[in-house]
């Protein structure tokens, strides 16, 4: 077994070790040693488009995440604690942005946007613009499901009995899901804030087709920058990116350590907790 | 550029974009940027929305700006110093972002409202874009230094004849490239190379070749091999072309369109048919560029050309016809060539290039006669690809 995950880590690795080693070579052509060099690393600093490329990713992934984990996270409430007319409807088509292609996605956005910049102009004359804007809106379209998804599972795998027993001690809807049920579902919108985080970092399809004057990615740059043919400076570019995703990843790991911290409280919760709820039931009853 | 590639995906892509764009633009019709119906190259000036004193058609003066420049262009094909000279100049800001094909670009700027002023459209995609009404007719008084341009590229491009649309912004060819390491340095510049057995093996470049992995570009070789034009309709020649690419295959180590340069230079094919700027980077970057030798094969190959073009639904039209007017200047023409290493259409900037890239034939053939476009063949697009397909095997 051991010598199995040696070389299935090998697998998985390698490449990686090769990527940042020749991200450090003298040599034009990828994958010939040619010394020492941090040239490909000034060459990526220095080069403006890269950089602003860089800051628009980065805002894009920051504001699409923080809107996907908000509405995904209401949609999965809703969704599975609610029954409401066109609950199923709703369900059904929230998978849609999972399932369909980026690439069908990316033309539904493209004239989405072309038409509605015409109509929005005509009826509030208003002039809007493709560019940032529009790749955020259309990355949190497709985060949204992302997060729901996590989100619902989290919640359907939660005792819904903990939300009743509040509800029996007077703790009124706001009470019960700031005390009792979001710090249940924490991991779950945690995880996935991370996973739209790296799913919006990730985009270069749906983001070439929103993307306008000014407003490229990093990896719809990098994309292009590949027809013209890979040099080391490529490799620098990838060991920043993966850099940036051991941090997202120790992130990661730190929630999941939250949630198994977490989830010894609520595994205790539903005995020892009666014991605690009873004071924010106190509160409730001491407001009123 | 390399772009030819992929042309079967593109049409498909463009196929899509134009449908959805379609059905989009019947239920508003507002929508003026949606594809109308190929107008006549006379009638399209009088459309301009440009509050235009009458008679002009965008009405920009000569060096008039109204707005920042928004250009949507290859990566890595223009200088930055130029767009900062042109920022500096006129005053605005410079926004520029990229395209890997020209699928890519087509169905954005053909669903409109895209924001871009200028792109950056290969030769058969001009005449795709005029066709579907994509581009905004040039109003040539704002663009005094059209004079500059050389008397071949001036007019008379099949792609765009009068030059009513499109600006040469940079041009190549298609031809072979060698590994004289291998093949000795008495190598004939012929398409034998690929489609004769004796020549292929005299050269050892049996299993060492790559061809483009593009049905026009590598029939088109065949074709040239055997004295017919690249852009035939007739199907037996077509067919005759088919069977030598399917002997080829035989001899061939890949259909590669994107790292043939690599495959030649790390010495893992002899032989690769591709692009001139991009085999002349490589070679610049060679232990020893002697090593290796480019050309286009005496039987004829297939030139391209990057224009510019400014987008029907242009922000900015004013900024756009003086940014083509400031790339057509000499000294600023010069400037683009010796930075990309892509040669020049203007003639003016030849006394400024770096001589060391005017005399390298790599990037001005000597002799353009044996040159031909890849013209848009209509309906019989579709033999070449299933032509190739079959040849492939």
């Amino acid at each position: 077994m051991g010598v199995h995950a040696g070389v299935v880590f090998a697998f998985f690795y390698a490449p990686i070790a090769i990527l940042i080693i020749f991200s450090f070579s003298g040599d034009r052509i990828v994958g010939q040693w040619g010394g020492f060099t941090l040239d490909w690393y000034r060459e990526f600093w220095n080069n403006d488009q890269l950089t602003n490329s860089i800051t628009v990713s980065l805002q894009v992934a920051l504001i699409a995440t923080v809107a996907s984990v908000v509405l995904g996270t209401l949609s999965a409430l809703a969704l599975e604690r609610f029954r409401f007319r066109g609950r199923r409807v709703f369900d059904a088509l929230l998978y849609l942005p999972i399932i369909i292609p980026d690439v069908t996605m990316g033309i539904m956005m493209l004239v989405f946007f072309a038409e509605g910049i015409d109509v929005v102009d005509s009826l509030l004359g208003i002039s809007l613009a493709k560019g940032i804007t529009t790749i955020t809106l259309s990355h949190i379209a497709f985060c949204i499901s992302f997060v729901s998804v996590v989100v619902r599972a989290r919640l359907s795998g939660m005792d819904s009995r903990l939300e009743e027993a509040a509800m029996d001690l007077y703790a009124t809807r706001w009470q019960t899901f700031r005390y009792v049920t979001f710090p249940q579902i924490l991991p779950g919108v945690a995880g996935g804030g991370l996973l739209a985080l790296t799913l919006s970092l990730d985009d270069v399809v749906i983001s070439q087709f929103t993307s306008g004057p000014g407003a490229t990615t990093l990896p719809v740059y990098v994309f292009s920058l590949i027809r013209k043919g890979v040099t080391p400076m490529i490799n620098s570019v990838s060991v920043v990116m993966f850099l940036a995703s051991l941090v997202l990843i120790a992130a990661m790991l730190g929630v999941d350590r939250l949630r198994s911290t977490g989830s010894n409280v609520p595994s205790a919760v539903p005995r020892g907790d009666l014991s605690a709820e009873p004071a924010v039931g106190g509160h409730e009853r001491g407001d009123t | 550029m390399t772009a030819l590639t992929a042309r079967r995906v593109g049409i498909a892509l463009v196929t899509v974009a134009a449908l959805t764009a379609a059905a989009c633009g019947g239920d508003d019709d507002t929508s003026a940027p949606a594809p109308a119906p190929a107008e006549e190259p006379a009638a399209e000036p009088a459309d301009e929305p440009a509050p235009a004193p009458a008679e002009e058609p965008s009405g920009c003066a000569v060096g008039e700006v109204d707005g920042d420049l928004n250009l949507y262009n290859w990566s890595e094909y223009i200088d930055p110093d130029l767009k900062d000279a042109f920022a500096a100049e006129y005053g605005v800001a410079v926004n520029e972002s990229n395209y890997d094909s020209n699928e890519a670009m087509q169905p954005i700027i053909s669903a409109g409202n895209s924001g871009y002023d200028v792109i950056v459209p290969s030769d058969y995609m001009v005449s795709i874009m005029i066709e579907s009404g994509d581009l905004m007719a040039l109003d040539k008084a704002a663009i005094p230094n059209l004079a500059n341009l050389s008397p071949e590229f001036a007019s008379g491009l099949p792609y765009d004849p009068a030059g009513d649309y499109s600006v040469p912004y940079q041009w190549g060819t298609t031809g072979l490239a060698v590994d004289l390491a291998i093949a000795g340095d008495d190598v004939p510049e012929t398409w034998g190379l690929v489609f004769d057995t004796d020549l292929a093996e005299q050269y050892g470049f049996v299993g060492a070749t790559t061809l483009l992995n593009d049905p026009r570009e590598t029939l088109g070789a065949a074709l040239k091999y055997l004295g017919y034009s690249l852009n035939t309709t007739d199907e037996a020649q077509l067919d005759e072309a088919k069977q030598l690419v399917a002997e080829a295959t035989e001899r061939i180590a890949a259909f590669e369109s994107d790292q043939y340069d690599e495959l030649l230079a790390t010495g893992q094919t002899a032989l690769a048919h591709g692009y001139s700027g991009n085999f002349l980077v490589q070679f610049d970057e060679a232990d020893d560029p002697d090593q290796y030798t480019y050309f286009v094969p005496e039987e004829g190959g297939t030139r391209w050309v990057d224009n510019m073009a400014v987008v029907i639904d242009a922000p900015h039209p004013c900024t756009a016809h003086t940014f083509i007017n400031f790339i057509l200047d000499a000294e600023n023409g010069a400037a683009l060539t010796n930075w990309n290493y892509y040669a020049s259409p203007n003639a003016a900037s030849e006394p400024l290039i770096d001589p060391e890239i005017l005399e390298d034939p790599i990037v001005y053939p000597t002799d353009r006669s044996m040159l031909e476009f890849i013209a848009d063949t209509g309906d019989f697009e579709i033999n070449f690809s299933d032509a190739f397909i079959e040849a492939k095997g």
